[in-house]
């Protein structure tokens, strides 16, 4: 069994083509899904890839969290239908709320693009699960509103249930609260995450191959499980 | 025609740094005595006939699910007079 991931195209997603190249890389089948039509096409996960859906006009990720194709990916996702949203995809999946808290300002008002340290803290998630639990791992990073924030009592639960699952590591690029990376749902299929492990997947193009196993993992997990 | 206003404002706990960034320039500028500056948005919204029952409703419920987000922002609404 190949698995099927989709990668969903929205206007302004800049992504998409990287996104699916990763799943192939990582030995699945890349379907592409379009943000008008809410058809998922029977795939087994789907990536919400990273860019400026809408134009990030009102909020990022505010307009596209009302895009047909996102009401099958909630409905789906709720009924554990695994997603992970890089960038972009994590700000939609935060508006879907389909994970808790959102994305802000980088407090330093800067678009920052750079090459970033990672802690993989968790890797019980579908995503995740290829990683040594404490693994270091670089990876590009590149965003202007990037700065996860929740109120204290949804922090401490993300971490009292380790749902945490990579936090920054040196300079905190954007004012995360807890330097907090990427986190998951209760049940470990939804991931969201804000640095960008699709650009790291061959040595020609990333600054290593540490971001295939977010795509491995998937993969992995879905032909287990079947 | 009526015409709505919509006002949304990050929480007082969130950091805003574009306001803090405004209260810099503006003592840069010569105003001594800034002591916070919030920057928000508003939706001037105009719409046919009156704004009531379902349709007030609606549009309250897309001022908080659409035009903010009550993870981080709040909104308030209010419906100003026609203009006959």
């Amino acid at each position: 069994m190949i698995p099927r991931v989709g990668v969903v195209t929205f206007p302004g997603s800049l992504d998409d083509r990287d996104a699916a190249r990763a799943v192939r890389i990582a030995g699945g089948e890349a379907v592409a899904l379009w943000h008008g039509d809410d058809d998922l096409k029977k795939v087994d996960a789907v990536v919400l890839p990273g860019g400026f859906s809408y134009g990030d006009y009102l909020r990022c990720g505010a307009i596209a969290r009302f895009a047909p194709v996102m009401h099958s990916i909630v409905d789906a996702a709720k009924g554990g239908l695994p997603v992970l949203g890089i960038c972009n995809g994590f700000q939609i999946l935060c508006e879907s709320h389909l994970l808790p808290g959102a994305l802000t300002r980088n407090d330093s008002l800067h678009f920052i693009c750079r090459d970033q340290q990672l802690r993989i803290e968790d890797t019980t998630s579908m995503w995740t699960a290829d990683f040594e639990t404490g693994q270091e791992i670089l990876i590009p990073l590149k965003n202007g509103e990037g700065g996860y924030v929740a109120d204290e009592a949804t922090l401490d639960m993300l971490e009292g249930e380790g749902r945490v699952i990579a936090r920054y590591l040196g300079l905190n690029p954007n004012g995360s609260r807890r330097d907090i990376a990427g986190i998951r749902n209760e049940r470990g299929n939804v991931v969201g995450l804000m640095p960008h492990p699709e650009h790291a997947v061959e040595d020609l193009t990333g600054p290593t191959t540490d971001g295939l196993p977010f795509f491995t993992s998937v993969l992995n997990s879905l032909v287990g499980a079947s | 025609m009526a015409r709505v206003i919509v006002d949304v404002m990050l929480k007082p706990e969130i950091l805003d740094p574009q306001g803090r960034a405004v209260q810099g320039a503006l003592g840069r500028l010569g105003l001594t005595g800034v002591q916070d500056v919030r920057q928000g948005k508003q939706f001037i919204i105009d719409i046919e006939g009156t704004l009531e029952g379902d349709r007030y409703d609606l549009m309250h419920t897309l001022a908080e699910e659409l035009l903010s987000n009550p993870v981080i922002e709040n909104y308030s609404m209010r419906v100003v007079d026609d203009e006959q």
